[in-house]
């Protein structure tokens, strides 16, 4: 009997240590392509990334050198652009899910922008290019930032009111006994509570579209030039790294792993400053 | 804010008084009324949380209500203010006067209500995002009150009166959460007097607070009847005993027995109080 019950204890210890050394190699799984990834970028792009990247134009094809300036830039103004119409559609959106609305109808508005949150993102080019390229007959800075910004609502939608469900009720109930109206409540009371983690769900959500390259397709298209009419085709650095990767030129091929390695780079950076800023004292959200 | 002008309760009596519906002269109740509460039901659903409820509550005085868990006091408190009706679906019937003025009438803004009709909770909850002093005007910011000297007045009276002034005075700007239990439970109660109500409901204002702390706001509570209206719930008997001056008994939704509280305690005219607060139930 003694014995038994020691052996069943030892099966049992080394049922356990099974258990916790699968999962650890699942967690390991889980972080080697990103390391794997950016390891990989820095070797092949680092060399490239240089003083030229940040403020050339694209070279023709045989000259050496040039830069994506107008990549980055044209990402930044269909960032921009994006931002205008998804931060807030996307915020308010949440706002009336988490505070108004009856319980059947939001679940249903829930339900719906989860299933917008899982839409392929080619699909919203094309969507945009049906509605906007066809009918205005042209690639455009505009049909590409309409784009990303669809892409943005559902997604900031949801964060915003996952983290105005943790605002505490006894602030609301707080403000409200003050005679504040309800907007007014929600608006300088839940809402400042819950303004970081607002924010860091839009920070996501640019994030998130900032790498996007399919739906810029058939909407942006990319653009090798300077162009300042949000009404013409405009260059984005996800697709010039397309571009650029997809083409037989050996010195465009690295001047999209320079590409790439800014892009991961700058979404990187924008994941640690998200989680600087919800490291603050507010413990609330 | 032509609407938060002050009516004087006696001043309501004289208008009852000429309309020719003078209250009965009973010694036992409150002679001056703020609130005239009429056969007050409440369901939340399809429960019925207060039924038929039938009180006064007297001006410039501490009015106790006490009872069990779940008797319905805290859904009386209120719908003192209607801040019940945040709950949904919640329906009521009865009339509540407020100086003689329906608050339930359709024409009356709930938020018009509840800057007449204070209210501190059970937990402490001043806005983290703000400063000690922004947490106290912050009623009147959002009603719109602008007028920086004026704010800056009504900072230092509220603190004043809610006993908090000479341990924060030089801690303004720090966080509002940074305080300590009690001091945050009292900036709540600056917070509610900056808007300067008639009446102020406490929902057990103590029951989170050590003995000290306690001690502290049962002062304070004290002070501040000269002034105002208070209706307190609180679960601690000793404390209504020591604070208040007329006790409402509630048991499952209906009010028992209401008088001075010097009478409930001492010759309660029914069993069921007694058993409660000699602490045979409850």
């Amino acid at each position: 009997m003694h014995f038994e019950r020691a052996h069943n204890h030892t099966w049992r210890k080394i049922k356990s240590a099974l258990a916790v050394g699968i999962a650890f190699g699942s967690a390991i799984v889980v972080i080697l392509p990103l390391g794997l990834v950016f390891c990989y970028l820095l070797i092949n792009g680092a060399g490239s990334v240089n003083w030229d990247f940040f403020t050339k134009l694209p070279a023709p094809v045989g000259v050496v050198g040039g830069g994506m300036v107008n990549a980055i830039v044209g990402s930044l103004i269909l960032l921009a652009l994006a931002g205008v119409l998804g931060i807030p559609i996307g915020v308010l959106g949440g706002v009336y899910l988490a505070e108004y609305g009856s319980a059947r109808i939001n679940s249903v508005l829930r339900f719906l922008a989860d299933v917008l949150n899982g839409v392929p993102s080619i699909t919203w080019g094309v969507v945009v290019y049906g509605l906007i390229v066809l009918r205005f007959k042209g690639f455009s800075a505009y049909a590409g930032g309409l784009a990303l910004g669809l892409i943005m609502i559902p997604l900031i939608l949801r964060t915003t009111e996952e983290v105005i469900l943790l605002v505490p009720n006894g602030y609301r109930e707080a403000a409200l006994a003050l005679g504040v109206s309800r907007w007014k409540t929600i608006v300088h009371i839940v809402m400042k509570t819950a303004s970081k983690g607002i924010i860091t769900g839009i920070l996501l959500a640019l994030a998130r579209v900032g790498g996007e390259t399919a739906p810029l397709l058939f909407t942006a298209f990319g653009n090798r030039f300077w162009n300042h009419d949000l009404s013409q085709p405009i260059a984005a650095l996800p697709l010039q790294v397309f571009t650029y990767a997809i083409s037989p030129y050996d010195d465009w091929h690295r001047q999209a792993w320079a590409g790439a390695l800014v892009l991961v780079t700058g979404v990187f950076c924008v994941n640690i400053f998200v989680r600087i800023l919800t490291r603050g004292k507010t413990a609330s959200v | 804010m032509e609407n938060l002008v002050m009516e004087t309760p006696e001043q309501t009596v004289l208008e009852r008084l000429e309309k020719g519906a003078a209250p009965p002269p009973e010694a036992e109740l409150p002679p001056v009324r703020t609130f005239e509460v009429k056969n007050m039901s409440i369901w939340y659903g399809e429960k019925r949380a207060i039924d038929k409820v039938t009180l006064d509550i007297a001006s410039k005085a501490v009015t106790a209500i006490i009872g069990p868990s779940g008797c319905g006091k805290s859904t009386f408190l209120r719908a003192l203010n209607r801040m019940h009706e945040l709950t949904p679906r919640t329906r009521m019937e009865g009339t509540v006067l407020l100086n003689g003025k329906d608050l339930y009438a359709s024409t009356i803004d709930p938020a018009i209500v509840r800057r007449r009709v204070g209210m501190v909770f059970q937990k402490s909850n001043p806005f983290p995002t703000m400063t000690v002093g922004e947490n106290v005007v912050i009623g009147l910011r959002l009603n719109g009150v602008r007028n920086q000297k004026l704010l800056n007045e009504r900072l230092e009276k509220s603190l004043r009166m809610a006993a908090l002034w000479d341990e924060v005075k030089d801690d303004l700007h720090k966080p509002g959460t940074s305080l300590s239990g009690g001091q945050q439970q009292r900036l709540c109660i600056a917070r509610a007097l900056a808007v300067e109500p008639e009446v102020i409901l406490m929902d057990e204002p103590c029951s989170a607070l050590d003995p000290i702390a306690t001690a502290k706001i049962e002062e304070l509570i004290y002070e501040l009847k000269s002034k105002y209206t208070i209706v307190t719930v609180t679960h601690n008997m000793q404390q209504a005993g020591r604070i208040s001056d007329y006790t409402a008994f509630f048991y499952l939704g209906r009010l028992i027995e209401f008088g001075p509280t010097t009478k409930i305690f001492t010759n309660p005219s029914e069993k069921q109080t007694e058993d409660y607060i000699t602490g045979r139930f409850g």
